[in-house]
């Protein structure tokens, strides 16, 4: 009998989704012998259709990492924070730290818990255990990343891009990415620009850098950072000016022709005029605006059957008030933002403003997209086709990280609606569940009174406020919340401002607090400003010895710098040990065509004692009896996370879940039904994917199509079916001016605040310069500093991977080579960055693909010695650089008024750090300074539980056991 | 390139053997036409064998760490209908063997007369053995120096001056070793190898110097332009795409300055060349110290070890055009 | 006869690296695996790969184009790294023109790497041979893998299709259309190793306006420059001139 051979190896392909960055693609795990052996895209996943990138084919190297934590760690009695000194505990012990804690907490103040996140995607359940708890200091990450993006559209289209919508490249014609990093969206978008590309679409790209994407574009137009408002302002102007404008459009699905009461003494200075109509039941926003008719020359309701408002002029109310159509406004507002001024604010020649104003103008009108779509909109008029002005745009953090990036991405949402791209084929287009109204429903408390020991919090931690009654704030007008959002401050910090929680809790302004949980976000480094002195601040006592942030809870699945500073390390999973959900209740991945989710199964057994932070707080939930967790006997409700996930309901019988497909007791059912059993299961036999591609008439024009609205509304997307016109004048905007000028009957802004509330909310986009810019001695610091993103690294995580880390083991700063010539500097020096807040010592690189008052880095290589577990002379901190250390967290409140203290370095509207803000000065080392990048810290050591770093790697899926 | 010791000890080790071999039995023709004394069969010509194969084994075993797999060298034998390393894997020990072959005859003073020429001169079995290897130390030498001069990208080795730089070079040293050989073994030799140690030592500088001085007027071929295929005057490469070096890095590049490469140069020609020829000259007096013409002969090699790496370090791959930047 | 073959568009190619690390994670657990990565977390990392991709800047401030260059193997139709090869492990297959290393033959010599004019060759640290692109010849073959997934990883991988696959020698073939019809050229041609691999350029989109375009006849502008006409009663000139 011939020897047995050696058992074949047992291979298996197992679905999920990528979480290797934000992107969320389907993807395919192959196993061998249980070892990842290759993960590839999906082909059926409508998302990638698969195609994988860089990050995600590096999702072995992650797993494997020896930065994993693997156990529960306490911080040593006596050791410092930030050392890394560490002792394993159980996970009861765990819990019964926490749980002990916290219970004391929600029994006083729940107030003095916060639970901060970084990207990660569930929000849901994290938003839901906070509020659950009672506190108000809960936000993700936000704040720090592109709330502007997210409120500056959604304030005025009801939309914005990436998860809620996009440009429809398919059938552009002509297609604007300005200010994009180049990962959002990252594979999706890859896909769409090159089809765009070879169908013979025309690519812009206005970025100050020319990399990424930008490579690709057909014509590069360098700007300098922070600029793109008073660009887009002259797109504006031009548009008007030469009349290429879709008035159609504008007219039927905006505000344009509404009139805007004009007497400056009144105190409805500035607020539209209604008339009384027949108010509707449960209505958001009656239809009672005023046009003013020209056939008839005269007020009448908007949409009138008949009518045709005028867009231009000055009228007079028969009760002699005078009023202006918004569009006049707009109008007046853009006349002085001629090319030739921008050219002097953005260093583009205004020719070329010209030219490019006029490229989009006539291409969105010469062009038109006829789809035979038939479809009626709000007002009951039943169109035969669906128009379309293929011209597209794509913006991210370029424009969303600046203090003027609200008015700027207002004034891009204008743009896009002057030239009738919203939702139209070729244009911008929606994903579900956008379009909502403007702005959406959801509120936060506006007093502190919601917040109640052993009470859950009423009201939202987050919301969209719709007028200054809606802030969170007391009665003297100061915040409820740690961050101090939705105050006066940053009205509208519609996702929060992580970024200033550190600082704030150590200043005790607004207020103290006791428990910091922070999940999977590095604020001990590159997710925030001024890392030095947070740090400090992090590690920071009273004169009776107890820390001023008394305890930091820091749930993570590496080791990265921030968890160096936990008294409490809870060690998550990674992506492919887990259950997850891309839910409709958080930022789901759906189509154009229609809303999608989708889960995450585990493929692999969880590593070491790692546990998923779902099951955390879960877990804590139930201990802490918090309602929703608990049955009414208090006994825990849910068994784990995927029992949660199918049988929680947002309330009893809702139908309404964090999943939207296979709902229904047999998963007949999708969007609302009964819970279903089954629903992982079905899941899982579908790719992991729910995709329901909507009826042709119902996927353009949402934002007034009926059929949409309504569909929306019967599967309680939406509380309210009524159009969703365009916000070219924001009434939102000047009800807080109106405010901060002493009118109407709302609540006014403390005195300090005044003046700035009155600046900033503008109800028309406008350019001022960013705040730091107007802080600082630009002879003494002329370039601005930004950051972009490798496409092959996400944040901060992947210096610990293995592949990914070979490809940007260290950074650069990209210097224009005549201002690096000028500043006698060579290519590969070593040179000092500085700004007035800090200073940083890294390599000089010369690039011809960079605007010469621009200097620029990847974002997040740079590493702290030891952390990420790489070796202390590891490229990414020894020549590797945070430009963090550059940018303040927080601004003087007045540049010329001296003792109003200190706030945070970003929007003034919406809170949104301000990133790319910061100018910088470079020189050379001097002689005799070491090659060796500077600040450096101290050394990290490894922590208890963790593998060890191999020298040399010989990874084979399935013989490395 | 960057220039790896291994093959810079087996091509000057080779060179050296393979040319004391060539002195031995030159001196053995001369010595066979009444042109030379005739010398003893054991004490120079199988000790000068003996000689010869500790140089060539020395190279053997370099070579061997020039190989990821020693153990698999068997199989660099079997392409020789394409490959010049496979010629000399054949060549090499061909020689090696002859020349063993050559000094066990000596050694054992094993010369029966297989022919008589017309002249009445003996044709023995060492100089039928000597001759054969005669043969193959030419063939070696041009098969290492073909290993070169066949890559036609690597246009500084690309030219019949690679292959007779080695022979004249191999053949320098090793003359110049028969000659320290035979101050101890043969004196009256002395002057006769040193002179034409000389000769040849001088003659290699010549075609050293030209292909010198062609390789300064070399212009590339290929330019980034044609490795990218974009036409433009400016091309700057800003990442090659790793950053912690990689074979292409690490194989193609001697990673030291342009002023470091030109004052090997100088060191290679004065101790190569202008030294040793001094030194030597001292032998054809007759009166010269074995020291010295030792000292000529360390010199050379020495020499001859700067100027096998600056043949390597002064090749540039093409490839090196994709490796210019980190970032 | 078959000659498989890589046709990648710098057109499209953004540079993102997904085909450097799907080659190594396919090949490292494949026929060509394990490719070692050396100081995987310590100094100056480096590893085995396959694929790399770079970047070039061409030309000069404000007239920059940043070229994104995805580098592997060329598979050459007369490579000049096989006939050099000592034991024969360097070859060039008849069947479908894909040039591979016989691990099991290959004495590490590195002398095919120097014959390759566009150090496209790899010689891993750890098993001390000289390693190459395959164009994943153990996914092509494969009878259990559909034929979407019979292609190169790093093809499958690219999200803008910047690589395409095919025979260079069937003329109706995607990649022969491609070369065709894009202007798809070969590196270095001066070597004459007859890449198989070609590249495809940059090719720009333009949009030519023409003066009239701006001065249409349904200008909005001729609707919204007309303002009220003013009230019959307001003052004019009849309320103060009789002529």
């Amino acid at each position: 009998m011939p020897a047995s051979p050696a058992p074949a190896p047992v291979t298996e392909i197992k679905n999920t989704t990528c979480y290797m960055c934000a992107c969320r693609c389907g993807i395919r795990v192959h196993l061998r012998d249980g070892q990842v052996r290759f993960i590839d895209g999906n082909p059926n996943h409508p998302l990638n259709k698969g195609v994988i990138c860089a990050k995600g084919s590096s999702g072995i190297m992650k797993q494997y990492s020896p930065a994993r934590l693997t156990q529960p760690l306490r911080r040593k009695p006596g050791a410092d924070r930030g050392v890394g000194e560490f002792e394993p505990i159980s996970w009861e012990e765990a819990f019964t730290i926490l749980t002990e804690r916290l219970a004391k907490i929600r029994a006083t103040d729940p107030k003095k818990f916060a639970l901060f996140t970084g990207r990660d995607q569930m929000q849901a359940l994290t938003g839901l255990f906070a509020r659950q708890f009672g506190t108000p200091n809960y936000a993700a990450h936000g704040g720090l990343c592109s709330v502007n993006m997210a409120a500056g559209m959604i304030y005025t289209i009801g939309g914005s891009f990436w998860e809620f919508g996009g440009p429809d490249l398919d059938r552009s014609k002509l297609f604007v990415m300005i200010g994009t990093a180049e990962d959002h969206h990252s594979n999706p978008l890859k896909i769409a620009i090159s089809k765009f590309k070879r169908d013979g679409g025309r690519f812009i790209s206005i970025n100050p850098v020319r990399s990424g994407y930008s490579a690709i574009a057909d014509e590069w137009v360098p700007i300098r950072p922070g600029t793109d408002g008073a660009l887009l302002l002259a797109f504006i102007h031009e548009i008007i000016a030469l009349g290429l404008y879709d008035r159609e459009f504008l007219v039927r699905y905006s505000n344009a022709g509404q009139l805007v009461n004009v007497a400056a003494d009144c105190d409805e200075f500035g607020m539209f005029l209604r008339t009384e109509v027949p108010e509707e039941e449960a209505c958001y926003d009656p239809q009672n605006k005023l046009w003013w008719d020209r056939a008839t020359n005269k007020p009448v309701v908007t949409h009138t059957q008949g009518t045709d408002p005028f867009l231009r002029g000055e009228f007079k109310l028969k009760d002699g008030t005078p009023v202006k159509p918004a569009f006049q406004l707009l109008q007046e507002r853009v006349k002085n933002y001629t090319p030739e001024w921008a050219e002097g604010v953005t260093g583009i020649p205004a020719a070329t403003i010209r030219r490019l104003a006029r490229e989009m103008g006539v291409t969105a009108r010469d062009q038109k997209i006829e789809l035979p779509i038939a479809w009626t909109d709000s007002w009951g008029v039943e169109h035969d086709t669906v128009t379309g002005n293929p011209v597209s745009f794509h913006a991210m953090r370029g424009l969303a990280a600046h203090s003027n990036g609200f008015q700027t991405i207002r004034a891009l949402a204008i743009l896009m609606s002057l030239l009738g791209t919203i939702d139209r084929p070729g244009g911008f287009r929606h994903k579900v569940p956008f379009p909502r109204p403007i702005p959406p429903c959801a509120r936060t408390p506006n007093t502190p009174l919601a917040i109640k020991p052993n009470h859950p919090l009423d009201g939202l931690a987050l919301g969209w406020p719709s007028d200054p009654d809606d802030l969170f704030v007391d009665e003297q007008g100061k915040p409820v919340r740690i961050d101090k959002g939705f105050s006066w401050e940053y009205p509208l910090s519609v996702h929060g401002l992580m970024q200033n929680v550190i600082t704030n809790a150590w200043r005790g302004d607004p207020y103290t607090i006791d428990t910091l949980l922070i999940f999977m976000s590095n604020m001990a480094w590159n997710s925030t400003m001024n890392a030095v002195e947070v740090r400090k601040m992090l590690n920071d006592k009273n004169e009776d010895g107890e820390y001023k942030i008394p305890f930091l809870v820091v749930c993570d699945a590496f080791q990265s710098e921030m968890t160096a500073f936990a008294d409490l390390i809870l060690p998550d999973t990674t992506y492919l040990e887990r259950h997850d959900v891309m839910s409709m209740l958080d930022r789901p991945i759906s189509e154009f065509d229609g809303p999608m989710d989708a889960v995450r199964i585990p493929v692999v057994p969880p590593l070491g004692d790692c546990k998923p932070f779902q099951e955390v707080l879960i877990e804590i939930g139930a201990r802490l009896k918090l309602p929703v967790f608990v049955n009414k006997d208090g006994t825990r409700k849910y068994r784990d996370y995927p029992d949660f996930i199918v049988n929680y309901e947002t309330e009893p019988g809702s139908g309404i879940g964090f999943l939207s497909g296979w709902r229904g007791k047999g998963g007949e059912k999708f969007m609302r039904g009964e819970p279903n059993p089954s629903q992982w299961e079905m899941y899982a036999k579908n790719d992991c994917v729910f995709h329901y591609e909507l009826p042709k008439s119902y996927q353009y024009m949402r934002n007034w199509n009926q059929g949409y609205l309504e569909w929306s509304q019967r599967n309680r997307i939406t509380r309210y079916a009524e159009p969703i016109l365009i916000h070219i004048y924001s009434e939102v905007l000047q009800k807080f001016r109106s405010a901060a000028e002493g009118k109407g009957l709302t609540r006014k802004p403390p005195e300090h605040l005044k003046k700035r509330v009155a600046t900033y909310f503008d109800p028309l986009p406008f350019y001022y310069e960013t705040l730091e810019a107007q802080a600082t001695d630009k002879h003494k610091y002329p370039l601005c500093a930004v950051t972009q993103r490798p496409m092959a690294m996400y944040h901060s995580w992947d210096s610990q991977n293995a592949w990914l880390r070979q490809i940007h083991a260290h950074n650069y700063l990209y210097v224009n080579t005549q201002t690096a010539r000028v500043a006698g500097i060579d290519d590969g020096d070593w040179i000092w960055v500085e700004s007035q807040w800090g200073k940083v010592k890294c390599m000089a690189k010369h690039s011809e693909a960079v605007e010469p008052g621009t200097v620029w880095t990847w974002n997040a290589i740079g590493k702290a010695a030891g952390s990420w577990n790489l070796t202390p002379d590891a490229n990414e901190s020894q020549k590797g650089f945070l430009l963090n250390h550059l940018i303040s967290e927080e601004l003087p409140a007045s540049v010329d008024q001296a003792g109003l203290g200190m706030l945070s370095n970003s929007d003034p509207i919406t809170g949104q750090a301000a990133w790319y803000d910061v100018r910088v000065r470079i020189y050379k080392v001097g002689a005799g300074e070491t090659a060796q990048t500077a600040p450096q810290f101290d050394v990290v050591k490894p922590y208890p539980g963790q593998s060890e770093r191999k020298s040399v790697w010989n990874y084979f899926a399935g013989k490395n056991k | 390139m960057h220039p790896a010791f291994s093959v810079i000890f087996l091509t000057t080790l080779i060179g050296v053997g393979q040319g004391l071999f060539l002195a031995l039995f030159t001196a053995q023709t001369y010595a066979l036409f009444d042109l030379l004394p005739q010398q003893d069969s054991h004490a120079f010509y199988a000790h000068g064998s003996i000689l010869a194969l500790l140089f060539l084994i020395g190279g053997l075993i370099a070579s061997f760490f020039h190989l990821g797999r020693p153990e698999r060298a068997w199989r660099s034998a079997t392409q020789w209908r394409t490959s010049w390393l496979s010629r000399e894997v054949i060549v090499l020990p061909a020689f090696m063997g002859m020349v063993f072959l050559y000094g066990l005859a000596h050694f054992f003073e094993c010369k029966p007369v297989l022919a008589t020429l017309p002249s009445g001169i003996a044709i023995d079995l060492t100089v039928v053995i000597g001759t054969i290897a005669w043969l193959l130390a030419f063939a070696l030498y041009v098969c290492t120096g073909m290993i070169y001069a066949c890559l036609r990208f690597l246009r500084e080795w690309y030219s019949s001056l690679t292959v007779i730089n080695y022979i004249l070079l191999g053949g320098a040293s090793g003359f110049t070793l028969a000659t320290v050989f035979a101050a101890v073994a043969a004196p009256e030799l002395v002057r006769f190898f040193a002179g034409w140690a000389i000769i040849i030592t001088l003659l290699g500088l010549v075609s050293r110097v030209a292909s010198l001085i062609r390789n300064a007027r070399l212009k590339p071929k290929s330019t980034l332009q044609t490795a990218i295929g974009i036409k433009h005057p400016k091309i700057v490469q800003k990442t090659q795409g790793f950053m912690g070096g990689s074979f292409n890095t690490r194989e193609f590049f001697h990673g030291r300055s342009a002023a470091f490469l030109r004052s090997i140069k100088w060191i290679f020609l004065l101790t190569a060349f202008v030294v040793p020829v001094l030194l030597l000259a001292t032998g054809l007096s007759g009166v010269a110290a074995t020291e010295l013409l030792l000292l000529a002969f360390v010199v050379q090699y020495l020499g001859l070890m700067a100027e096998r790496w600056f043949f390597f370090a002064q090749a540039n791959h093409p490839q090196n055009l994709y490796y210019q930047a980190i970032g | 006869m078959t000659q498989l073959a890589l046709v990648i568009d710098l057109n499209v190619c953004v540079g993102c690296h997904a085909c450097v690390t799907s080659c190594k994670e396919w090949n490292t657990s494949g026929a060509a695996g394990p490719m070692v990565d050396q100081n995987p977390y310590g100094k100056d990392p480096t590893g085995t790969f396959f694929n790399r991709v770079q970047t070039f800047e061409v030309g000069e401030f404000p007239n920059t184009e940043t070229v994104h260059f995805p580098k592997s193997c060329l598979h050459c139709e007369d490579p000049p790294c096989v006939p050099v090869c000592p034991t024969g492990a360097s070859y060039k297959r008849k069947e479908d023109g894909i040039v591979l290393v016989d691990y099991d033959k290959c004495i590490g010599c590195k002398y095919c790497s120097w014959a390759c004019p566009y150090g496209m060759r790899e010689f891993d640290e750890a098993q001390k041979v000289m390693k190459k692109c395959t164009l994943c010849v153990d996914r092509l073959y494969d009878p259990q893998m559909t034929e979407e997934e019979r292609r190169p990883a790093c093809v499958r991988a690219c999200p803008t299709s910047a690589r395409l696959y095919g025979d260079i020698h069937d003329p109706e073939s995607a990649v022969s259309h491609a070369i065709r019809e894009a202007g798809g050229y070969q590196l270095m041609p001066e070597w004459g190793a007859s890449p198989a691999n070609h590249y495809l350029p940059r090719r720009k989109t333009t949009l030519r306006l023409r003066h009239d375009e701006i001065e249409r006849a349904d200008n909005p502008l001729k609707v919204d420059g007309l303002l009220p006409k003013p009230g019959k009663s307001e003052p004019s000139l009849d309320d103060v001139t009789t002529w």
